[in-house]
């Protein structure tokens, strides 16, 4: 049976709807992260688990126990809820050392001393933080401090983790170093996690399963690998990982690159029931995309208007008439020169129709 | 970069040199011969003598009444100010904001006229409080004695609490709610967080509008003036006064007059640095990154209940004095009764166009106020411009002597005016309206200073640069670059003057002569002389005129802001 569980959860500011309805699972040492642009919902729907904002309608679950429900008129207060919580600007305590910041959730609940001191000090060493422990948090640095949040997290050995976006205030290598830490902590303690990032290639190396909101609705929930490998609309496809799409216009039961003559037809054609629908859109990844010769099946044949060495890579970008792709290859793969004609295959493909 | 270019060089020579003349002339001299007035006697440096002026009853009486009223205003003040603070930031009180701008309003009344007010309505035997209550309550002894300690006390905490309760708000609004949401579900309940957390880490700004509190209170005229001199108490201020008043300049009073003066300013100096120290030391960065909003306590049964209590607060403390003020002024008599038949407009008709020496006193203000305002203004410019934009050598010392007037009372400063300019040294300024001048540019050039600064301090180096760099001289570049852009900050500076002077009474009251009264010292005197009624009035036209300023310039920064 599911541990964490939200039934029907909607917030409401005023008349804006935050989160719509939200029904969700969260499996007992799941990681769980929530993914969507700034505004989706997904900080307000972990502060609603965390219980620092009320639900306008639906139930929260952890266990057997009823943590919010306006219906039931009941309602948890965040002190009674027993979970760790790491915030996005650290929020340590300046006033408080590195260890006392660490024992507070413990001495809040009235431990015995010697147990405190032997938690605390767990927790301090699972978190490379033990030589700090009698320095104030606020000469440590970005990473130091986010450490001592997720001792002070640790110490109550919670069985729900909720970390709000807590390594967008790092610097790029450290953020990748901490995820795995975070990463090695749950394996070794077994709590859920409960993750909100607007970075996808965080929440791709983190969890279970991702759920990528938009605007307070669920749009895909799913690993990792079926959210990038098979992404369920066109928004999902365009906000994990790079993305291509070209308009496709319909013309005597013929599919064309809009604004141009080139002809998507063979196996590549959409199915006749979507041809001539409106905002038809294929969509394709950039590292998915060869060139091939003139005249293979299927391909499309457009102009290379940009040509960049990256390294690793080569970014091209290839036009059909006004709408451009970009294309990715290996820096071994040498391909067409800027200006120069070119046929390019795709090794995967979807078809969107609609605004989105 | 400037010190390179051909005639730049002496235009920075130029305006450095006036900058140090101004600052020396108006504000070093008079604070210098202060000490040298206390610790030079019959050609000497002499300290036995500091000691024995001290040991005098009434000069140490002074000492130890100003430390009394001090500490008991800080610690009331603090009290309060951090309460309603905590109320209107943190708690579901209804129409917080408009309860946040009412305690705000003590800042902009001079506490002269309060403590006047308060003698009206609770001095022991003419009080109306009072009055009626032995009267009609029929008790035999008064409710309450405001020429008392205490009564000081009560009546400074109403206008110098928000000091602590504007840097309070100010800590508490700023402070990231993600450090108390993680104490919350840390298993930390409401009052735990107060106390552990919120309070320790706003604890630098309780602390350093405290100090403010002694700062004010230490040197603080007016209220012991009106409400101590009845049963013989005196501060270090009002002592300065009454003995340079009283024998009319004599060696001997000018001898105890600095020494008081020093020991007032050696204390705000530690109080300053103290607060340097608490604000650069214990500052936390409690600044938060995306900001949700903080947890606001429900009061429930107290919601009500404390609403009614901030109404009282402002009620009693603001607009019951406010009311008495007028209603007063419109009496016939001072101790007839407030019926429509003893009520008229007649003294404020009187004050505003018959009675000279009310007339002279808004004139005098106005002009004051006026002239010092502008003077101050450009100089400040000037100087900061100096300080903030150009490197030469001694500039830090102009920085020292611009900041010295915020740690030197306004008592001081116009004993060092009397001492610099009544014709020792060749000038005679004395009992002419310009002494009062002089004193004003020197009280209030660290607030032109400040304004200034820190609008030039928002022009970068690179402005002027490209500027020049388009083939501007260091005067063009000046002229249309740097002017217009810090015209916000000097016209901030007019103002932080204009309004300040038109309420003055700690240093004109020293400087003035029966011509010379400004608005403050008026009221006061007229009140002295037992012209309660006139004095009223006109406490009643200065509050109309200061509320009006206040007003237009909020209209005016509002303006600039949009």
């Amino acid at each position: 049976m599911s541990y964490i569980r939200l039934v029907d959860v909607t917030k409401q500011f005023g008349k804006v709807t935050a989160v719509d309805k939200l029904n969700l699972e969260i499996e007992k040492g799941e990681c769980f992260s929530m993914l969507g642009p700034s505004g989706c919902g997904k900080t307000t729907t972990l502060r609603m688990v965390a219980g620092f904002e009320d639900l306008s309608d639906g139930e929260v679950y952890v266990g057997d126990n009823l943590l919010s429900s306006p219906k039931k008129k009941y309602y948890l207060p965040p002190e009674k809820r027993n979970f760790g919580m790491v915030f996005q600007a650290f929020a340590v305590w300046p006033h408080l050392s590195v260890y006392e910041n660490v024992a507070f959730p413990l001495r809040i609940r009235n431990v015995e001393a010697a147990e405190i001191d032997k938690r605390t000090t767990e927790a301090l060493r699972a978190t490379n933080l033990l030589k700090e422990a009698n320095n104030s948090p606020a000469n440590l640095s970005g990473g130091g401090k986010q450490r001592v949040a997720l001792a002070r997290a640790l110490a109550i050995n919670p069985d729900v983790m909720l970390l709000d976006e807590p390594l967008s205030s790092l610097d790029p290598h450290l953020r990748e170093e901490m995820r795995f830490e975070i990463k090695d902590l749950q394996k070794k303690y077994g709590f859920s996690i409960m993750y909100v990032t607007h970075d996808q290639s965080e929440a791709m190396a983190l969890s279970d399963r991702i759920l990528v909101m938009k605007l307070g609705v669920v749009q895909q929930i799913d690993t990792p690998f079926n959210v990038y490998n098979n992404p369920a609309n066109k928004f999902v496809f365009s906000f994990i990982g790079l993305s291509n799409f070209l308009n496709v216009n319909a013309a005597n039961g013929k599919a064309f690159i809009a604004g141009s003559e080139v002809e998507i037809a063979g196996a590549l054609a959409p199915k006749a029931e979507i041809l001539g629908a409106d905002g038809l859109t294929i969509a394709t990844r950039p590292s998915e995309i060869s060139f091939v010769s003139e005249g293979t099946p299927d391909s499309l044949r457009g102009v290379v208007t940009r040509k960049a060495f990256l390294g690793e890579i080569i970014d091209y970008q290839v036009k059909f008439g006004d709408q451009e792709i970009r294309v990715q290859k290996g820096r071994r793969d040498i391909g067409p020169e800027v200006g120069e004609n070119c046929s390019v295959a795709f090794s995967r493909h979807f078809w969107y129709t609609g605004e989105e | 970069m400037s010190i390179k270019q051909k005639g730049s060089f002496g235009v920075a020579q130029i305006i450095l040199f006036l900058s140090v003349a101004v600052l020396v002339v108006v504000v070093a001299v008079p604070v210098l011969l202060i000490f040298f007035n206390a610790f030079w006697a019959d050609g000497q440096f002499n300290i036995e003598d500091v000691l024995m002026v001290l040991k005098q009853p009434d000069t140490y009486q002074a000492l130890i009444n100003s430390l009394i009223i001090a500490i008991g205003t800080t610690v009331g003040s603090t009290i309060v100010g951090t309460f309603f603070a905590w109320l209107v930031t943190r708690t579901d009180l209804p129409y917080k904001t408009f309860m946040k701008s009412m305690f705000l309003v003590p800042f902009m009344l001079p506490s002269f006229i309060g403590a006047l007010a308060w003698k009206m309505l609770l001095s022991p035997n003419a009080g109306f409080i009072n009055r009626y209550w032995m009267d009609t309550l029929g008790f035999s002894s008064p409710l309450f004695d405001i020429y008392s300690y205490l009564g000081i006390m009560i009546v400074e905490v109403m206008y110098l609490f928000p000091f602590v309760f504007i840097q309070v708000c100010g800590a508490l609004e700023r402070m990231d709610p993600t450090l108390e949401e993680s104490a919350r579900i840390s298993g930390a309940g409401l009052l735990t967080i107060t106390r552990k957390i919120t309070i320790p880490l706003v604890l630098p700004s309780i602390i350093s509008g405290a100090l403010l509190v002694m700062l004010y209170s230490m040197a603080h005229f007016g209220t012991v003036a009106v409400l101590g001199i009845e049963n013989g108490i005196f501060n270090i201020p009002t002592l300065i006064y009454q003995k340079i008043h009283q024998s009319a300049g004599s060696f001997e009073s000018i001898r105890t007059g600095t020494v008081l003066s020093t020991v007032l300013v050696a204390t705000a100096a530690l109080i300053i640095w103290l607060q340097g120290k608490i604000l650069s030391k214990g500052h936390y960065q409690i600044i938060g990154g995306k900001s949700f909003r903080p947890m606001e306590l429900k009061l429930r049964g107290l919601r009500t209940p404390l609403f009614l209590f901030c109404l009282a607060y402002i009620g009693f403390t603001i607009v019951l004095p406010t009311i008495v003020i007028f209603l007063v002024g419109g009496l016939k008599t001072y101790g007839l009764a407030f019926t429509w038949e003893n009520l008229s407009l007649d003294n404020y008709k009187f004050i505003l166009f018959d009675y000279k020496v009310t007339k002279d006193a808004i004139f005098n203000s106005l002009s004051l106020g006026l002239g010092s305002a502008f003077i101050t203004m450009f100089a400040g410019v000037m100087i900061s411009y100096v300080i903030v934009k150009m490197r030469v050598k001694g500039k830090g010392i102009l920085e020292f002597l611009g900041m010295l007037p915020f740690s030197v009372p306004g008592s001081v400063i116009a004993l060092g005016v009397i001492l610099a300019w009544s014709g020792k040294y060749g000038v005679n300024l004395y009992n002419t309206v310009w002494i009062i001048l002089v004193a004003y540019i020197a009280r209030y050039m660290a607030f032109s200073l400040r304004a200034n600064s820190a609008a030039l301090e928002q022009v970068h180096d690179s402005l002027i640069e490209a500027s020049r760099s388009c083939g501007a001289t260091m005067w063009q570049s000046l002229k249309d670059i740097v002017i217009p852009l810090v015209k916000p900050g000097m016209l901030a500076a007019f103002f932080l003057i204009f309004l300040p002077s038109l309420r003055e009474l700690t240093v004109s009251i020293m400087l003035y002569s029966p011509t010379t009264r400004t608005i403050g010292v008026a009221i006061y005197t007229l009140n002295e002389d037992g012209e309660t009624v006139v004095s009223a009035a006109l406490a009643g036209i200065a509050l109309i005129l200061i509320i009006l300023g206040q007003t237009i310039i909020n209209r005016f920064t509002k303006k600039e802001g949009a």
